[in-house]
């Protein structure tokens, strides 16, 4: 099937080698990384993580999404996501790879990652986090591939892979529940400290994952005869605007305990969010225009004729990505160090350079996703499938 | 087999490509490494071959006993207890890394990265540029006086 | 540990503390604030005490300066988060460093409610501007804090910065001895730790 992968359109070749490029250009930059140190971002003593973790947290839950695809298909014999579920597994490898790739990035000493496994420490919750991401990139694989071959065979998936399938659901669900336990087990963080940190997580992985996924899926079908069918769009919409109702409540619920309770502690980084601490607001902007676009986009998926207007919804999708990723992402991780432990504020932006690996890392893993998604797309071309 | 023309020519640009260093250095055999025994001391840690063979397990074996266990004498073979610490024991009496060390670990291409934390004896007087340099200074003179 | 921080008071703007610490560890001065390097340093009660502190106390706390440093906390986050073991708990209690095997993921930095950690984000030789030869330095991308002297108690001394402070403001001892000095210090005097409702247990102890 690889060979797949090798013969396209023009178009095809264009796009493998513009995400090469800008790959390496990303890779370039980490290499001016490696050799001054991570100084070279915009991190610091009291914001000692940023831009990196930020994307890692927020790709974990674009892959645990798949899950969402493959849970009614295979649980609930959903028939109408047949085509898609190979899909929303591509995207979770292609996510999960970026997730290990920005862990990469971000580690001060790059050649000494192996330590985590030379000296395995089962009270670190990042110890877990390494072992859910890596496992769950191999159930993906092994589903993904699998699925795929037996379509290529004109056969249905081997029985053998049935358990890999069904391990793979509770599995996405555990990927974004410890990666949440990453910050939700940190004393004297008081933003990050709350139960609802991994359900909150689920939450929105589980609106723009889908929504990641539908509009991949818009790109795909406007580009190749592939239509995974009207039905099974409207189904994700739905998946979509749930989730995004659950993510709004719960945050909704932060706020109550946060501002009822009128603990000081818990208001800080809230506060510093949404309105600025003591003159610092460089946030602000970014987090008003995350939750306006999540507020559009519920109350527009919330009114059937909206959801339903298949024109509409890959714009309503762009909307529930761009907020959830600033919202989950720099939202949530440097208003976790604002104030710092000793309640003083140092802001953080990222640096050009740290964009730009940030960037080469996304082209590595959207080469990922196209060259898989080419594979099957020809392959099912191949069987008169589409 | 089709597209001989094109296999064959390839594998041999291959070979040829991956054996870049071989065909760069032919020739060229580096002189035997010498390195400076410090004349003054008779006897190392262990005996010679011994330390020529396992002196990185033996330095990694203190540097876990010293900062992992709070161990830090080591007795050698004869008996003798010996303070485990390369800055501070090793260099004692190699008191140069460029003649001692440096010399075998060239000639290998082994770069082991201790002297990135540990202080060669060539380099205990710092390495503070001068830019630098006029920075701290700016910035200590705007704290408040230090007694010493 | 307890310090006397009426004694810091008295004799403000007194660092000797601070100096012979960084000087002897070879802790870099880097200006460029985001980032410091630092194990042991001063803040205001406000900044020590953040949950303690509020508008109505007295002047003579207020314009206190606090000496801060690694607690060794009892029930030490960072150790309990680094997925490698580089940050440990040694038997007697003090919370170690092992620099050689530390990734610089920074999650102990996310860990530790006090700021008492600092990552290398660049090569700190540089800004060594008087190197301590018996003493290693740090390379960049690697977390590092105040160690307790764990080299020095090695040799039976004290800790530097209290064997450096002439006014006796730092004393050192066995908290699990109840007869040490260090516990009848503590049983005559009112004393602080800081943010003790986290559960962590710090060792260090502010006399007011
Ligand atoms: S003060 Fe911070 S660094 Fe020190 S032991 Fe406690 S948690 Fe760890
Ligand atoms: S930065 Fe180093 S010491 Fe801190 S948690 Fe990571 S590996 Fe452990
Ligand atoms: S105990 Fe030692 S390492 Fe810690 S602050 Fe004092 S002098 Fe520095």
């Amino acid at each position: 099937m690889l060979e797949k992968a090798l013969v396209g359109s023009k178009k095809y070749y264009a796009l493998v080698f513009f995400l090469a490029a800008i790959f390496l250009v990303g890779f370039f930059f980490f290499l001016k990384q490696l050799k001054f140190g991570l100084g070279i971002t915009g991190m610091s003593r009291d914001v000692s993580w940023g831009f990196y973790v930020a994307q890692f947290t927020y790709l974990v839950g674009v892959a645990a999404s798949a899950v969402m695809v493959v849970l009614p298909y295979y649980l609930h014999n959903y028939k109408d996501y047949g085509k898609l579920t190979i899909f929303g597994e591509f995207l979770a490898i292609g996510a999960v790879t970026m997730c290990l790739l920005f862990i990469v990035v971000d580690i001060g000493q790059t050649h000494r990652l192996f330590n985590v496994l030379l000296h395995p420490t089962p009270h670190s919750m990042l110890f877990y986090d390494m072992i859910v991401l890596n496992g769950y990139l191999l159930l993906n694989l092994i589903c993904g591939w699998t699925a795929l071959h037996a379509v290529y065979k004109g056969t249905k998936y081997p029985s053998w892979v049935k358990p890999f399938i069904y391990l793979s659901i509770p599995w996405a669900f555990s990927i974004h529940t410890v990666t949440a336990f990453l910050y939700a087990g940190l004393p004297g963080r008081h933003f990050w400290l709350t139960a609802v940190m991994a359900p909150r997580f689920l939450a929105s992985a589980f609106c723009s994952g889908p929504a990641l996924l539908l509009i991949l899926i818009y790109i795909v079908k406007a580009f190749t005869r592939f239509d995974p069918g009207e039905k099974a769009i409207r189904a994700l919409a739905k998946t979509i605007t749930y989730a995004l109702l659950a993510n709004l409540f719960l945050f909704g619920c932060e706020l109550f305990t946060s501002f009822y309770s009128g603990i000081p502690g818990h208001q800080f980084s809230i506060k510093y969010l949404f309105a600025g601490l003591h003159g610092h607001m460089k946030l602000v902007p970014w987090m008003w225009t995350a939750y306006a676009l999540m507020l559009v986009a519920a109350v527009l998926l919330v009114i059937p004729q909206t959801r339903n207007n298949l024109g509409l919804l890959p714009l309503l999708c762009v909307l529930v990505v761009i907020g959830t990723w600033i919202d989950k992402g720099m939202g949530l991780i440097v208003g976790g160090f604002v104030p710092n432990p000793l309640e003083r504020i140092t802001e953080y932006m990222p640096t050009f350079p740290e964009v730009m690996i940030s960037v080469g890392i996304y082209a590595a893993g959207f080469l990922i996703i196209t060259v898989l998604y080419k594979i099957a797309i020809s392959v099912m071309e191949s069987r008169g499938l589409i | 087999m089709h597209d001989a023309g094109k296999v064959i020519p390839g594998i041999i640009a291959f070979v040829l490509f991956v054996t870049v260093p071989f065909w760069t250095n032919f020739g060229k055999a580096a002189p035997k490494p010498q390195p400076e025994i410090p004349k003054e001391y008779k006897k190392c840690v262990e005996s010679k071959e011994f330390m020529r063979r396992e002196h990185m397990k033996l330095l990694r074996k203190w540097r876990f006993d010293v900062v992992r266990n709070n161990m830090r004498i080591y007795i050698n073979s004869e008996g003798k207890p010996i303070n485990m610490s390369l800055q501070n024991e090793c260099l004692r009496c190699h008191s140069s890394k460029k003649k001692f060390c440096d010399v075998c670990h060239d000639y290998v291409a082994a770069h082991p990265y201790c002297w990135n934390c540990h202080i060669p004896p060539e380099e205990r007087k710092g390495w503070a540029t001068k830019e630098v340099k006029s920075l701290t200074e700016e910035a200590s003179s705007e704290q408040p006086a230090s007694h010493h | 540990m307890v310090i006397d921080t009426r004694v810091c008071q008295k004799y403000a703007p007194c660092e000797d503390c601070i100096h012979a610490c960084h000087h002897l560890h070879n802790v870099p001065q880097i200006p460029y604030k985001k980032h410091e390097v630092k194990w042991i340093w001063k803040d205001e009660f406000e900044h020590a005490f953040p949950d303690t502190a509020h508008e109505y106390a007295n002047e003579v706390l207020h314009g206190r300066e606090f000496l801060l440093l690694c607690n060794h906390c009892e029930h030490p986050p960072c150790v309990r988060v680094c997925p490698t073991q580089a940050t440990f708990k040694r038997e007697d209690g003090i919370v170690m460093m092992d620099m050689h095997r530390c990734i610089g993921c920074r999650f102990c930095m996310a860990a530790c409610p006090y700021g008492s950690r600092s990552f290398n984000w660049r090569d700190p030789r540089p800004f060594i501007k008087n190197p301590n030869p018996r003493y290693p330095t740090r390379m960049k991308g690697v977390v590092e804090k105040c160690t307790f002297c764990t080299e020095r108690l090695a040799e039976g001394k004290l800790p530097a910065c209290a064997e450096a402070c002439k006014h006796g403001a730092i004393v050192v001892g066995d908290l699990a001895d109840p007869n040490s000095e260090i516990n009848k210090i503590l049983r005559e005097h009112f004393t602080l730790r800081r943010k003790v409702h986290l559960g962590t247990g710090p060792s260090v102890f502010y006399i007011i």
